[in-house]
């Protein structure tokens, strides 16, 4: 996964949540792993770090019943 | 919106007193009201239509009020000295019905954040999300929308109540996790609007209150908490901790809750608002229970048990309010519609 800043000059800020997504803001764009480029809407997007989000490149709050079963 | 119509005493007179001119005195609410019903159990006062209604009527006033009511009312001493003698029935009641499991919480030792995240996951409510997947039928969807739009037209708003209360990293994520909610700047995205399209997308009045007359005590119930929560600076932390909660039980139920809407055949423009909070509320979890409630507990540590209220009372009243739709649906009855 990549991600391209919205902020020419700015970077962008990645923060990994434990047991759940990791949070971007700034960015324009993420990649996911064919190289799709998914555009950003929100100032700051959760990206899927389990594998399990029905809506990848994005977070769906799988990860929490991942963790229950 | 009009002022809805009373279900009892207690509404009854807050009624007549907002349709009268603001010039008039007397007393809004009789001296006996409060003992009489301090005597009965959190849960009947919670599912209380004249109760709630009536104090839902006084914390409108705040919002975007009534048609029919003079401005003036919003700080009207007699209103207030009303609301402030429901509230204090109607906190006696929240802090009772979640006493149990916020002992409980209380005992636990852990970080807040995974504290939040833990109650939230294991909190056994009625499968109503599940339900609205796989069961329900065209008219209990119609229902469930009809009866959420009490709170969803005016999504977020009591949580902004939060805003001038807190400081420096926390207010930033409220505020960040808010602008959100406020479509990002982009007006077509306001999340209490995207409801209102979900709404006419399946036939319904997207007028702001619309539902109001046929909500039932549970329903209000939900809104007042948020109210009494986001006008009482003391509640702070009461009120970020039922957006965290709120936000933490939202994504996995928004995808079931699209799911059930395109089963029984309404179009992707319905589900739209499902569709934006199965990623925004995934997002605004994080915000919520790491940016602003951890955070608040933190620089002021007894503000954890008022985190812990507010997250359970959340909790709970979903819980209530599902358990008396799929109750009523089990029957083949209606909650609302009456």
């Amino acid at each position: 996964m990549t991600a391209s800043s919205r902020h020419s000059g700015r970077g962008i800020d990645v923060v990994l949540c434990a047991d759940g997504p990791m949070l971007i803001r700034g960015a324009e764009t993420v990649a996911d792993d064919n190289g799709l480029l998914h555009p950003v809407h929100r100032p700051v997007v959760a990206v899927c770090r389990c594998g399990a989000s029905t809506r990848k490149p994005w977070c769906d709050g799988m990860h929490k019943l991942l963790k229950n079963s | 919106m009009r002022l809805p119509h009373p279900r009892g005493p207690i509404s009854d007179v807050i009624v007549g007193y907002l349709h009268e001119p603001p010039d008039r005195t007397g007393e809004l609410l009789p001296v006996e009201f409060g003992p009489r019903i301090r005597t009965t159990k959190p849960d009947v006062i919670i599912c209380d239509d004249d109760i709630q209604l009536g104090l839902w009527m006084l914390y409108e006033l705040h919002y975007r009020s009534f048609d029919d009511v003079a401005d003036r009312y919003e700080w009207d001493p007699e209103v207030l000295r009303a609301r402030a003698r429901l509230e204090e029935v109607f906190e006696t009641a929240l802090n009772d019905y979640a006493h149990a499991a916020v002992t409980t919480a209380m005992r636990d030792e852990s970080p807040l954040a995974d504290q939040l995240f833990d109650i939230t996951a294991s909190f056994a409510g009625p499968p109503l999300a599940e339900h609205v997947q796989r069961r329900a039928t065209r008219d209990q969807v119609l229902e469930f929308l009809a009866l959420r739009s009490v709170y969803h037209l005016k999504e977020a708003d009591p949580h902004s109540w939060g805003i001038p209360r807190l400081s420096g990293p926390a207010k930033a994520a409220l505020v960040e996790l808010q602008f959100d909610e406020y479509g990002d700047g982009r007006t077509q995205y306001i999340h209490q609007d995207l409801f209102g399209r979900t709404l006419r997308s399946v036939g319904l009045d997207d007028t702001y209150g619309a539902y109001v007359d046929i909500a039932p005590g549970s329903t209000l119930a939900i809104s007042n908490a948020m109210s009494l929560f986001g006008l009482h600076r003391r509640l702070r932390g009461a009120l970020m901790g039922h957006l965290a909660a709120f936000e933490a039980t939202s994504s996995v139920p928004c995808r079931r809750f699209a799911a059930g809407l395109r089963r029984v055949g309404f179009d992707d423009d319905a589900a739209l608002y499902f569709d934006e909070h199965i990623e925004a509320d995934a997002v605004h979890e994080q915000l919520a229970v790491r940016g602003v409630c951890a955070v608040m507990a933190e620089s002021e540590p007894y503000m954890r048990r008022d985190i812990i209220l507010g997250a359970v009372t959340c909790l709970k009243l979903e819980a209530l309010s599902a358990h008396h739709l799929l109750t009523a649906w089990a029957q083949e009855h209606r909650v609302a519609w009456r």
